[in-house]
């Protein structure tokens, strides 16, 4: 069950719904390592769902996905904590332990998973806090921190496993533009220094136009449009046209 | 009409099972999580100075001010018959054998049940359950066994703390109307109560401590409704714990008096 190519993620013919309402219908797509995928739609067509598909957080009614070489939906739990590790996840609002300093929110998953010594989880946690523009803040708790702040530091947690591939919920929303396009930096230098596939959930076209390599637009359950951002801009369907030209 | 009324019991019925369904698998999933490895030694003891530590104060006063109050109660009875003698054995064999752990878990209910439900459910719906999962570590072994456990092991001994400091209550009160010794007091106190009027009430307590971690967990873990849901795991965990508590007291106590027929006087 393993797939000899380049590919960072597949989704084939997925099919999920909640009750009675289809939120993803029959949607493929793949993306490479090393390339950047953005998600976009109106909200509520199952751009978020798509990422929890990856992350295996839900599992589709029907169809599969694959990461790098695993179909995650037929894993078990200690197959899934392996896969998991490939990949990191920034979560719309930071999803940061409120009990936990900004420190220790990333030095925990490390103690916990890998058999890393201390000093070394400590340079990790710098490191990575450095990367972020976070490196003096590690004392402070997620309630100090600001919006910004919060998705840096949600950022820095997910790359301490240094993933493969990287989600990201919307990582700019409610974030001005400066911000948003210091965000929007962080994740195309991940990419450029470390060859991350990047899928990124947007509303933010500005962003998208910078960051993306492709884009996937998604309509009523459906894969409306893919390709470039040039391609979708001059897609036939409406609704893809116009979530990248207006 | 009574169609329709029928109709409405059976829905409400379909629900309750669903729900004492769903509850079962979820406390069924917590003992078998429990008893395999790895084990959650540091969560566990966070979680037990979280369940103990912090409830002492609470159980500690509770229980001294009900003791005080059963015996201004019982005096005033017993001094009818002349039998103002019997105030302290009343008072140790009340506690130790219902008050203790009935009042104990029912506290514990409303301050560590709502507490579980509410952490567990902001936690679901900031996501942090997810960023959990997401960093390769079971949130269920992580999150809801170290505190269904932690519940479990401290409620014993709360009960323990519950029942001296009803009895201190007690003696104080008693000391305060007729100047009575401690040791007298304690003599006759513990003149007849036997051990298993202590062990098997004390021990079922655990009982309770499951019953309020699963509930309360059950709760937060698995609420779907954002911020509202907060509120709604913290109500329903204290709720419910708070009357599968008594329903299971009940027959607990039957238990009791079924392998230990002395104890039923």
């Amino acid at each position: 069950m393993s797939q000899t190519h380049s590919i960072a993620v597949e989704f084939k013919r997925v099919m999920k719904s909640f009750g009675a309402k289809r939120v993803l219908n029959d949607v493929s797509f793949h993306i490479e390592h090393g390339r950047a995928l953005c998600l976009l739609g109106r909200s509520g067509t199952g751009k978020s769902v798509t990422l929890k598909l990856i992350m295996a957080l839900m599992r589709p009614d029907s169809g599969e996905v694959w990461v790098d070489r695993d179909n995650v939906v037929g894993l078990g739990e200690q197959q899934l904590s392996l896969v998991r590790k490939k990949l990191g996840y920034l979560f719309q609002d930071g999803a940061l332990f409120d009990s936990l300093t900004l420190y220790q929110n990333l030095a925990f998953p490390l103690s916990r998973v890998t058999r890393k010594p201390k000093d070394e989880i400590d340079d990790v946690v710098n490191r990575v806090l450095t990367d972020v523009g976070l490196g003096a803040d590690g004392a402070k708790y997620p309630s100090a921190l600001s919006g910004g702040m919060k998705k840096r530091a949600g950022l820095a947690r997910a790359l301490v496993f240094e993933p493969k591939i990287l989600l990201a919920d919307e990582p700019s929303s409610g974030l001005d533009r400066i911000t948003a396009s210091e965000i929007d930096e962080l994740l195309m230098r991940r990419k450029a220094e470390h060859g991350t596939a990047l899928i990124i959930v947007t509303h933010d076209v500005h962003g998208a136009r910078k960051i993306a390599d492709e884009v996937a637009v998604l309509d009523k359950g459906n894969v409306v449009a893919f390709g470039s951002v040039d391609e979708v801009s001059q897609s036939e369907n409406d609704v893809a046209r116009r979530l990248i030209t207006e | 009409m009574k169609r329709q009324e029928w109709r409405r019991h059976v829905r409400w019925l379909s629900r309750f099972f669903e729900f004492a369904g769903k509850v079962g698998l979820f406390s069924l999933q917590v003992l078998v999580d429990s008893l395999t490895p790895p084990f959650e030694f540091v969560q566990f003891t966070r979680q037990l100075a979280e369940v103990g530590n912090r409830s002492l104060a609470l159980i500690i006063v509770s229980g001294f001010a009900l003791g005080a109050v059963m015996t201004f109660h019982t005096r005033s009875t017993l001094v009818m018959f002349g039998a103002t003698a019997m105030i302290p054995a009343v008072q140790s064999v009340a506690f130790f054998v219902e008050i203790g752990p009935l009042v104990a878990g029912l506290l514990l209910a409303g301050r560590v049940g709502s507490g579980i439900g509410a952490v567990l459910a902001n936690m679901r719906a900031t996501e942090q359950i997810d960023a959990v999962e997401s960093l390769s570590i079971d949130s269920f072994k992580f999150l809801v066994v170290p505190r269904v456990l932690a519940c479990v092991i401290a409620l014993p001994f709360l009960t323990l703390f519950m029942d001296f400091a009803g009895l201190l209550g007690g003696f104080l009160s008693e000391e305060l109307s007729s100047h009575i010794a401690p040791t007298l007091y304690l003599n006759r106190a513990f003149d007849y109560l036997q051990w298993s009027n202590f062990i098997a009430p004390t021990l079922k307590t655990a009982i309770f401590g499951f019953i309020i971690g699963c509930v309360s967990s059950y709760f937060g873990y698995t609420t779907d409704k954002g911020a509202q849901g907060v509120g709604e795991a913290a109500t329903n965990s204290v709720v419910v714990s708070s009357l599968l508590i008594i329903l299971a007291d009940v027959l607990l106590i039957k238990c009791i008096f079924f392998l230990f027929p002395d104890t039923a006087i």
